[in-house]
């Protein structure tokens, strides 16, 4: 159903989320679907997690990220020189309008550091309990797809999330 | 059993890369990396036994082959700090493996960094997939 709307709109959608701005763009649930739609991009950043949505990182964050690959959060996700530049220039292209550099002056490498998703994500807030992320189930906070089931296709819909129930026990 | 269903693997990498040198199946890899092993020790031969051991043992850190892959190459694993699913490892029950060297040496070069804190040597790479050539036994 989602695939049906135009790309145009998607991509204002995804911008809109990421900026945290537009309260009434996103009030409507049935468009929370955000851009992952490139080949490369999604096989490449997609294999040891979901491809995240380049929206929710500033373009500064996402070049950071693409200059330390060799050392990815204790992972060796090293890649050839062209298939970094090739998901660079897409990441770029798609990064959220909003800068995550973090307090410290260097750019944020985690979505779920920013306070966008810290604030969205906050203790009380439509079922999130304290200690949910650090769950059996849930594990870590990039692990987007335990509640949002469909997370690897970019949907970030209010219907499609679940939160674990053992997910309050930690 | 097990070696000769080995010498059969062994004799069709052969087979395949004396035919058509291009071709991406298991059995090329094999050949390959026993071919690059017998460089520097041409005695050389693939081991499915020490492949299983390499792949199921830590080696000094925290990870095994194992513990993202599980020790049953045919069933799917599970990355250990994201959670998410891996695909089985053994061709015989995911014909999408060892079909791409891009693929294959990108994916070893990581691991074993990761596992080894550094390569693989050619013959640990050829007995891992000699092992993964026999899954399901
Ligand atoms: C070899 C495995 C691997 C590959 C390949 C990989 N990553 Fe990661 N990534 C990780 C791990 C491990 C984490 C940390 C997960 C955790 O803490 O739960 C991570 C975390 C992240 C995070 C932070 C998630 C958050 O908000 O906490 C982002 C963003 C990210 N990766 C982007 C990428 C991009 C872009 C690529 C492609 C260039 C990529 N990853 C490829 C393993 C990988
Ligand atoms: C523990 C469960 C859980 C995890 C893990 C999780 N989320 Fe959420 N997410 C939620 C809940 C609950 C909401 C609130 C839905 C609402 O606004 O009513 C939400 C909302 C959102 C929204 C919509 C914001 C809006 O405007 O409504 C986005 C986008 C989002 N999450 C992205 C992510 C990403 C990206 C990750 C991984 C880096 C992630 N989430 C991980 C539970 C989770
Ligand atoms: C931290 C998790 C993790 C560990 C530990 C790990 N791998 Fe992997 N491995 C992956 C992921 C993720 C993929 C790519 C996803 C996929 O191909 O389904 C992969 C893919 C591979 C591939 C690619 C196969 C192909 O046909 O493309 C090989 C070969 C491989 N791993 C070998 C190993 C070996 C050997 C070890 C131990 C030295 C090891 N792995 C340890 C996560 C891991």
């Amino acid at each position: 159903m989602n695939a049906r709307l135009p790309a145009r709109a998607l991509r204002t959608l995804a911008l809109a989320l990421a900026t945290g701005a537009a309260a009434t763009a996103m009030a409507d649930d049935e468009n929370k679907r955000m851009n992952i739609d490139h080949p490369v991009y999604r096989s490449e950043c997609g294999s040891c997690h979901i491809a995240f949505p380049p929206a929710l990182l500033g373009a500064n964050s996402w070049r950071a990220m693409m200059a330390g690959l060799d050392k990815h959060f204790g992972s060796d996700a090293s890649l050839d020189a062209e298939t970094a530049a090739t998901i660079t220039k897409f990441l770029v292209a798609n990064a959220g309008r909003r800068d995550t550099t973090g307090s410290d002056g260097n750019p944020q490498l985690r979505i779920s550091d920013t306070p966008w998703f810290r604030k969205e994500h906050r203790d009380g807030h439509d079922g999130i309990t304290p200690g949910v992320f650090r769950s059996e189930a849930v594990k870590s906070a990039a692990n987007c797809a335990a509640c949002h089931r469909d997370a690897g296709q970019g949907d970030y819909s209010e219907r499609n999330i679940r939160i674990p129930k053992n997910g309050a026990r930690s | 059993m097990r070696n000769h269903s080995l010498q059969m693997l062994l004799g069709a990498a052969a087979l395949i890369a004396s035919g058509f040198a291009s071709a991406e199946t298991p059995a090329d890899f094999l050949a390959r990396y026993e071919t690059e092993a017998r460089q520097s020790s041409p005695s050389f031969s693939a081991s499915a036994e020490r492949g299983e051991k390499f792949f199921t043992n830590t080696h000094g850190g925290e990870w095994s082959c194992s513990t993202c892959h599980t020790k049953n190459p045919t069933v799917r694993g599970k990355h250990a700090s994201t959670g998410k699913a891996i695909e089985p490892m053994a061709p015989g029950a995911n014909p999408e493996r060892f079909a791409s060297t891009r693929s294959v040496e990108k994916w070893f070069g990581r691991n074993c960094k990761d596992v080894l804190g550094r390569t693989c040597t050619p013959g640990e790479k050829a007995d891992v997939v000699a092992w993964l050539m026999i899954s399901p036994r």
